[in-house]
């Protein structure tokens, strides 16, 4: 009964109408940012996040239209890997597997209104998990003291080094420079600089928002430079679209089945949406056998990841909320933005403020709904936003880029520090360093180091406290499992390819 | 030829001990914990010099680089985002603006005209969407101080 008590004080807050239009436009302009290529949803949400907080928009308006770009961008990252065979994003992957197969049969319809659909049914279980889930999570991480949260934030490096990346040296390497940046600053116990060399632009370290924008929205500048915005016109025509009801009721039970493996490994810390994708994908192939044809366009090739996807993408804000610590690279931006919304992530948020998280899932609730509805009968809207030239869209993304970060600090330095990023995170992707734990290195380094002075003053610095409780233990053998694994693992599921034309 | 992980992972050892050498040089404070403010960062500086050694004796897959031509266009377009970032405030919104989206949309796609008009069309379609929109103070011509 609480739970119906606190949905009905989130709908509360998410049915006025303020929220409500937020909503809407976040979900019209995420499944637009989703759909670009070259923009994708930890892109399109970081380059708003700076220009959500100039507005000066409360921490709940903000939330929801946020929430509802990144639902929105994860409906619409589907829309380029059907048509075009370019994953908007890394979870997108698995759908141009079977979507652009299809699309080349002339089912681009089909494809792209069952994979709607099943981005329904996944991002819609998973919100109903996260209500169900969040709040025993919460209640769970009670029981964290700093030794518990230093296993916790090792183990969101070291899986989201995993399945994701190729090479766990580079992952780890990334998690790294990520913590190293997070150092420069004040220190918070002695209040002495540290690695500022006397610049006081540094004195308040680094802002994570300049880094997110430069590693993710500058990067795919200079990429689409080298490039030349090369393979980004639409090879396959959109004829009538139809509701394919046979092939929704065929691939019901793979949306459900995908949905659930996709929220598990949401919640998983720092596994996220391409581990939901990846795994739906490669459990309903393995289910329907060679006979399946998973690999040459068929219905529940593209429902599987797309309902992976969705429902990782919910299930990766339950330990984001409740733990503070992100499930995915997208949530990982989320967090930037709640970190400068003031709000701290954790078990307390749910007992403190009770309106920011219910309105929160209330209004995912009705986000769901609302991109069903624009996902369906205005597909045809969306797949136009596609013929945009990259030669106009990413200049205009750099624009937005510099002028949210100059409205949000005023400083010629963080513009620097943003095209800084922006190369460092070109070359990165050049050398195949995933960027994604820098990001959570700059979010969660000060959090992670105190951590570990809290539980060494606890102590007395005596370093066995670390694996003092049940919990510690586990997360620390989970953590070197997830970072370990993955090398022997891989020879066995190799990651498929995309498909080449 | 060098491979491009080894080259990398040399240079992560080599920023990874200046990083270790400069967290030595931290000041402390009468203020302090068991733990003080080195050794976390130290420790940080070691995982990564672990990384760039395991990068060097195992490289992955060689990266592959662009062209001489597109590397001299990627410098270009760095260099004309730091210039932007300096005119923003001094010359007002639209001129800086107009200037980089052109060059930068000549750079992705070697049009001339088509990357003026995306110039123009981009800074005064922001402009007004950030001004009249989105509320945001933004200066659209340089301050004249006579005239």
């Amino acid at each position: 009964m609480e739970l119906l008590s606190n949905l009905a004080l989130g709908f509360s807050i998410a049915l006025s109408p303020t929220t409500l239009f937020l909503a809407v436009i976040g979900c019209f302009l995420g499944t637009i940012i989703g759909s670009l290529p070259g923009l994708g949803p930890s892109n399109g949400v970081a380059i708003l996040i700076p220009l959500t907080f100039s507005l000066g928009f409360d921490a709940t308006a903000a939330l929801v239209l946020m929430t509802s770009v990144y639902y929105g961008a994860m409906y619409g990252g589907r829309i380029s890997s059907i048509l075009l065979n370019i994953p908007g994003d890394e979870p997108a992957l698995m759908t141009t597997l079977d979507g652009y197969p299809m699309a080349k049969q002339g089912r681009a319809g089909d494809a792209l209104v069952l994979s709607g659909v099943a981005s329904f049914v996944g991002a819609f279980l998973a919100t109903i998990g996260l209500m169900l889930l969040a709040p025993v999570l919460a209640q769970v991480a009670y029981l964290f003291g700093p030794a518990e949260y230093f296993a916790l934030y090792l183990l969101a490096f070291s899986t989201l080094g995993g399945i994701a990346s190729n090479n766990q040296a580079k992952a780890a390497l990334a998690s790294c420079i990520g913590l190293a940046i997070a150092m420069i600053g004040l220190d918070n116990n002695t209040g002495m600089p540290r690695f500022t060399f006397g610049n006081l632009h540094l004195m308040d370290g680094v802002d994570f928002l300049v880094a997110i924008v430069g590693l993710f929205a500058v990067a795919e500048v200079f990429i689409f430079i080298e490039s030349h915005g090369k393979g980004s016109s639409i090879g396959v025509k959109l004829e009538k679209v139809r509701i394919p009801f046979r092939d929704i009721k065929n691939s019901f039970w793979t949306m459900i089945r995908a949905s659930g493996v996709g929220f598990v490994a949401g919640v998983l810390p720092g596994a996220g949406a391409s581990l939901g994708s990846f795994l739906a994908y490669m459990s309903e192939k393995s289910l329907a056998g060679p006979k399946g044809g998973f690999g040459t366009g068929v219905p529940r090739g593209v429902a599987a990841p797309e309902a992976g996807n969705n429902a990782a993408a919910g299930g990766a804000l339950v330990p984001m909320l409740t733990l503070g610590v992100p499930g995915s690279g997208t949530t990982a931006v989320l967090l930037a933005l709640l970190m400068t919304l003031n709000i701290t992530p954790g078990p307390t948020l749910f007992t403190d403020r009770p309106d920011v998280v219910w309105g929160l899932i209330a209004s995912l609730l009705i986000a769901n709904f609302v991109l069903l509805a624009m996902n369906v009968p205005m597909v045809k809207v969306f797949v136009r936003v596609l013929s945009v030239p990259p030669a106009i869209l990413l200049p205009g993304v750099t624009m937005i880029s510099f002028v949210g970060i100059y409205s949000l600090t005023g400083s010629y330095f963080d513009l620097l520090l943003m095209v800084g990023f922006g190369v460092i995170g070109y070359v990165f992707r050049k050398l195949d360093v995933p960027t994604v734990p820098i990001i959570l290195g700059i979010l969660l380094g000060k959090h992670m180091e105190d951590a570990l002075r809290r539980a060494m003053v606890l102590s007395d610095g005596d370093a066995s406290y670390l694996f003092s409780s049940g919990i510690a233990i586990t997360l620390w053998i989970a953590a070197v499992l997830g970072f370990f694994a993955p090398i022997f693992v891989r020879r066995y599921l190799r990651k498929p390819a995309a498909v080449s034309d | 030829m060098l491979h491009s992980d080894r080259v990398f992972g040399l240079v992560v050892i080599l920023v990874a001990l200046a990083y270790i050498a400069s967290a030595l040089q931290i000041q402390t404070s009468f203020m302090s914990d068991p733990v003080g403010s080195k050794t976390f960062p130290m420790l940080v500086g070691a995982v990564a010099a672990i990384c760039g050694g395991t990068m060097v004796f195992r490289p992955g897959e060689d990266a592959h680089w662009p062209a001489l031509r597109t590397l001299l266009s990627l410098v270009l377009s760095v260099i004309v985002m730091v210039v932007y970032a300096y005119s923003l405030k001094p010359l007002g919104f639209l001129i800086p603006t107009a200037v980089t989206a052109a060059i930068l949309s000549y750079q992705i796609s070697p049009r001339p005209v088509f990357a003026i008009l995306t110039g123009v069309g981009l800074s005064v379609g922001l402009f007004l969407l950030f001004k009249y929109a989105l509320d945001l103070g933004l200066v659209p011509f340089p301050k004249m101080s006579a005239g």
